[in-house]
């Protein structure tokens, strides 16, 4: 087949989706309401206030006596639920949380009731009267004081221990990033209405098929008889993927009460009712050469988890295997389960936690060395991957430092920390590296091309605010040959095809080759169609000379010989052509990531320890860019989370009860539009044809890696303070 | 524990000063909250205890009149209904969003009589004769709002679930006059977050519509 011209794709779009969400129509889960006589009731959750132990006792009646109150479900009057196998789901080692099923307290915040009301207000207050009695046990949230739990993850090359002993330089500190949460600024929320045995769920998810699938489990009913329907997602960032207890506590609510319920957790239950980056302790050695050749890292990290599951994420493992030339290599990753509830994933998953430590040890070498922290990498850039074994995909990284360096002004960097100054401020600038895995999966896309010549995609993926509707839009415009305006593309309903989760940077490549696919499929039916009908002017030609350029096919070579869609369905009495698209990764014989070089300034207040980030630099091999003008938003956007994790944002435990004593955006800091200035993202040239047919590697976790070590190394080239804990306080700068 | 639930949202619109209000109660219940989890038996997340109850009794309500995006409703509200909740629930404006329910964030920001206020923050009750405006009535038609289409142009946002908020505290900063300088525009749209992390583009937003640019 001919290639189709490349309209859409790479140019620099708006929003198809923009419209509805300047006007508010943009329907978000708890926007939704239920059709049928009687609207929707509410439902509030209550949780537990101790963080181990058991229920003694409850008392609903001040909450029942409420007017508007409907019922209060908790574990002694709940129905035994099913809580079936759910394989292949997001589920963890271990035993999810089954709610209101026993009288164990397994974490502060824990949902132990919920109140149905007719009314919120009513369900609100309702709720707070619900009064419980626990016998307490002694719980434990601390990761610095708790045992390690189970077999540590290991990984070994060589022999690290020797190589540490012979090396010129060994250096050793322990790093330790604070646990973060999504805080996506929508609320979870899930409206459930029962018709029969038939549920229908408006969620807000990454993944229609995840509550599906869950609640199937959880109620023993097949999962057919569950519609799950996410038009709209406010932000996840990886929090919105597993489909967490609220959304059972939901479903049994609306099946107690015989009326559709809608669910919104508050601010403060998404802390403990959904998930969160874990706290880390991570150990570096390093061992190099006086040239910062390196000879040998170990890793030893201790992650947060629960105790009912064991969380581990690979990617806290991956950089140190793969980003640098290290012969000898040796990391142990331990869990430690406390009394909380299970983390999960988020944004740049593992990767982000690990370029803190690894990155700034890579800092402290360069400044022990005297090497430019870009030299240094440079030097220790390999020719392969030293974890596979195998060959790149594609590495830009040596271009994404060129470029980066010039771009931000490297050159006149005095390299002495502390040696500039602007007033009261000290200035430093830093640098690090990003990689994140290019991950792919199978799925499913239905294609319809209509009789008037426009196009309807479905596909239940999910728009957590990358831009899904709109790069898919560019995609299938180009590959149907119609202009973008007159493509649609629908996600996030499990009554269409069957996408892959929409996280882990695989949507582009995946969702979007899947698209590309059943478009071709479209084109290639009507090219046959045309060539192959002897009223058309393309009659007789050969079908792999024939391309479509907005919704009129034509040879290649020869324009004027064409029609369009709508005159060649119109003749031959056809009100549409249909295909599914369909896309699986082949094993792959190379190595896949993509990369990225951080650049940041810093000011340091020298008597207030305040630090400002003054500009940052993003520059990213993340393969082809579908759609520039959002890859644009996201990796500025990705800074300007990296600035809250590396500057601000720490959830804090208390550990006397287990609870979080900063569950708000009050006192949970997040960057503000005053926090953010001069923010830049560039991203070299070049496709990965190996990753997958689109030659995309994904962008929006890379995008975050690197944005906290680097402004941690600035702050030590601003103040010679080097701060191993994250956030850096205005504290661990006095 | 409770404080969460709108503080004011609680509180009985005409009370006198003198009358211990839910504002300070909460206070207090918060604050032995975590000194008696710290012991033995404890009660719930739900420390408001019996003398809340015998307050609430029936759930009070009133009427209120009150004017949206042009049209005048006459509604009767439970005492309790924030301006948010009365939008969204009650009068299926689903364009303002609740992101914190306590000032914190701005996802709600609406204009009341021309100021940009957190509706979450605002009794409905207290609204009697009001003028409020939301993202859903600031086009005209099919025609964007100078800012909406700044926000398109800009690629102002992601997700979009703070947009309708920023939209609204950007008209307000408009009208403000508080648009002199892009430091001036960042500090006046401090109070509306944007975990997405579009703040760049916001400011060029604000600086389009506005005409400084
Ligand atoms: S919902 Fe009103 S300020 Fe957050
Ligand atoms: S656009 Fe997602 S929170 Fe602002």
């Amino acid at each position: 087949m001919s290639p189709q011209p490349q309209a859409a794709v790479g140019a620099p779009l708006s929003r198809v989706d923009g419209r509805l969400k300047v006007t508010g129509r943009a329907k978000y889960a708890a926007d939704h309401k239920p059709d049928g006589p009687d609207g929707v009731v509410h439902a509030v959750v209550v949780d537990s206030g101790i963080a181990r132990g058991r229920i003694t006792g409850i008392d609903t009646g001040a909450a029942e006596a409420e007017p508007g109150v409907l019922k209060v479900i908790h574990h002694r009057n709940a129905p035994t639920l099913p809580y079936g196998p759910n394989p292949g789901s997001l589920n963890l080692p271990g035993q999810r949380l089954r709610v209101f099923q026993d009288d164990q307290v397994h974490f502060h915040g824990q949902p132990v009731a919920v109140v149905v009301a007719t009314t919120l207000e009513a369900a609100q207050h309702a709720a707070s009267l619900v009064k419980l009695d626990y016998a307490v046990e002694p719980s434990e949230t601390d990761l610095a004081e708790a045992p390690a739990t189970g077999d540590p993850v290991t990984y070994t090359r060589g022999d690290a221990e020797a190589a540490l002993q012979s090396a010129d330089v060994r250096l050793e500190m322990t790093y330790r990033p604070a646990r973060n949460h999504h805080n996506a600024m929508e609320l979870h929320a899930t409206v459930a209405q029962w018709d029969g045995d038939r549920l229908t769920l408006w969620d807000k998810t990454q993944w229609v098929q995840s509550p599906r699938a869950e609640l199937a489990a959880n109620f023993g009913i097949p999962a057919a008889n569950i519609r799950v329907v996410s038009p709209f997602v406010g932000g996840a960032f990886g929090n919105a993927a597993r489909a967490w207890p609220h959304l059972t506590v939901a479903a049994l609510a609306a099946r107690e009460t015989g009326h559709p319920v809608k669910l919104v957790l508050t601010r403060r239950q998404l802390y403990s009712g959904v998930g969160y980056r874990p706290a880390y302790e991570y150990k570096v050695r390093l061992g190099s050469d006086r040239r910062g050749q390196l000879s040998a890292m170990t890793h030893e990290l201790r992650g947060e988890t629960s105790r009912y599951e064991r969380f581990s994420e690979r990617g806290v493992l991956a950089p140190g295997q793969m980003l640098y030339t290290t012969p000898h290599v040796s990391q142990t990753y331990r869990t430690v389960a406390l009394d909380v509830n299970t983390p999960t994933p988020m944004r740049g998953p593992g990767y982000s936690t690990a370029a803190f430590p690894i990155e700034s040890a890579m800092d402290e070498l360069a400044h022990e060395l005297g090497i430019d922290p870009i030299e240094l990498r440079r030097r220790n850039e390999p020719e392969n991957d030293q974890a596979s074994g195998r060959p790149f995909s594609t590495r830009r990284l040596r271009e994404c430092y060129t470029v980066g360096a010039r771009e931000f002004g490297w050159s006149r960097r005095d390299p002495r920390p502390r040696s500039t100054r602007d007033g009261d401020r000290l200035i430093g600038t830093g640098m690090a590296t990003a990689v994140y895995d290019t991950l792919r999966a199978p799925g499913q896309a239905g294609v319809r091309l209509d009789a008037d010549g426009t196009a309807v995609i479905e596909s239940s993926t999910s728009d957590m605010g990358p831009g899904t509707y709109t790069s898919m839009t560019q995609v299938a415009a180009d590959a149907l040959g119609l202009t973008v305006r007159n493509v649609t593309f629908r996600l996030g309903d499990t009554n269409m095809p069957t996408a892959p989760l929409h996280g882990g940077s695989l949507t582009m490549a995946s969702v979007g080759s899947i698209v590309q696919d059943g478009c071709d499929k479209v084109r290639q039916q009507a090219i046959r169609l045309a060539v192959e009908d002897e009223d058309s002017p393309l009659s007789g030609a050969d079908p792999d000379t024939v391309v479509v350029r907005g919704g009129r096919l034509h040879l290649k070579d020869d324009p004027a010989r064409g029609e369009t869609y709508r005159r060649l369905l119109a003749r031959n009495d056809l009100t549409r052509l249909e295909a599914m698209g369909s896309w699986t990764p082949g094993q792959s014989r190379s190595s896949m990531y993509a990369y990225g070089a951080v650049f940041a300034e810093v000011a340091v207040d020298a008597r207030l320890g305040l630090v400002r980030v003054r500009r940052m630099l993003g520059v990213f091999d993340a393969g082809r860019i579908i759609s520039p003008k959002l890859a644009d938003s996201q990796a500025i956007g990705a800074m300007v989370g990296g600035i809250g994790m590396a500057l601000l944002e720490h959830t804090v435990t208390d550990h006397r009860d287990g609870r979080i004593v900063n569950a708000n955006l009050a006192d949970y800091l997040v960057p503000v539009n005053a926090d953010v200035t001069g923010l830049k993202a560039i991203y070299v040239e070049g496709r990965d044809d190996e990753a997958d047919p689109l030659g995309v590697k994904g962008l929006g976790e890379v995008v975050v890696v690197g944005v906290a070590p680097a402004i941690a190394n600035a702050v030590f080239h601003a103040t010679g303070r080097r701060v191993r804990d994250l956030p850096i306080t205005a504290e661990s700068l006095l | 524990m409770s404080t969460e639930t709108p503080e004011s949202a609680a509180s009985p619109p005409a009370r006198s000063p003198s009358t211990p209000s839910r504002r300070t109660f909460i206070a207090t219940t918060t604050a032995a909250g975590g000194v008696v989890a710290a012991g033995g038996l404890v009660a719930g997340p739900a420390l408001l205890g019996a003398q809340e109850a015998a307050a609430a009794d029936a759930s009070p309500s009133s009427r209120v009149s009150l004017t949206v995006n042009g049209e005048r409703h006459i509604v009767t509200v439970d005492n309790r209904t924030s301006l948010l909740d009365l939008l969204r629930e009650h009068l299926d404006l689903t364009g303002s969003k609740k992101g914190c329910n306590a000032g914190a964030c701005g996802a709600c920001t609406v204009l009341v009589d021309g100021r940009r206020v957190n509706s979450c923050l605002i009794l409905a009750v207290r609204l009697e004769g009001a003028e409020v405006t939301t993202v859903e009535g600031l086009a005209r038609g099919e025609r964007l709002h100078p800012l909406q289409q700044a926000f398109i142009d800009q690629d102002a946002f992601q997700c979009g679930y703070c947009t309708p908020g920023q939209i609204m505290s950007g008209v307000g900063c408009i009208e403000e006059g508080h648009t002199g300088s892009a430091d001036e525009i960042r500090e006046s749209m401090s109070g509306n977050l944007c975990r997405c992390g579009c703040y760049v583009k916001i400011v060029r937003a604000v600086e389009q519509a506005s005409g400084r640019k």
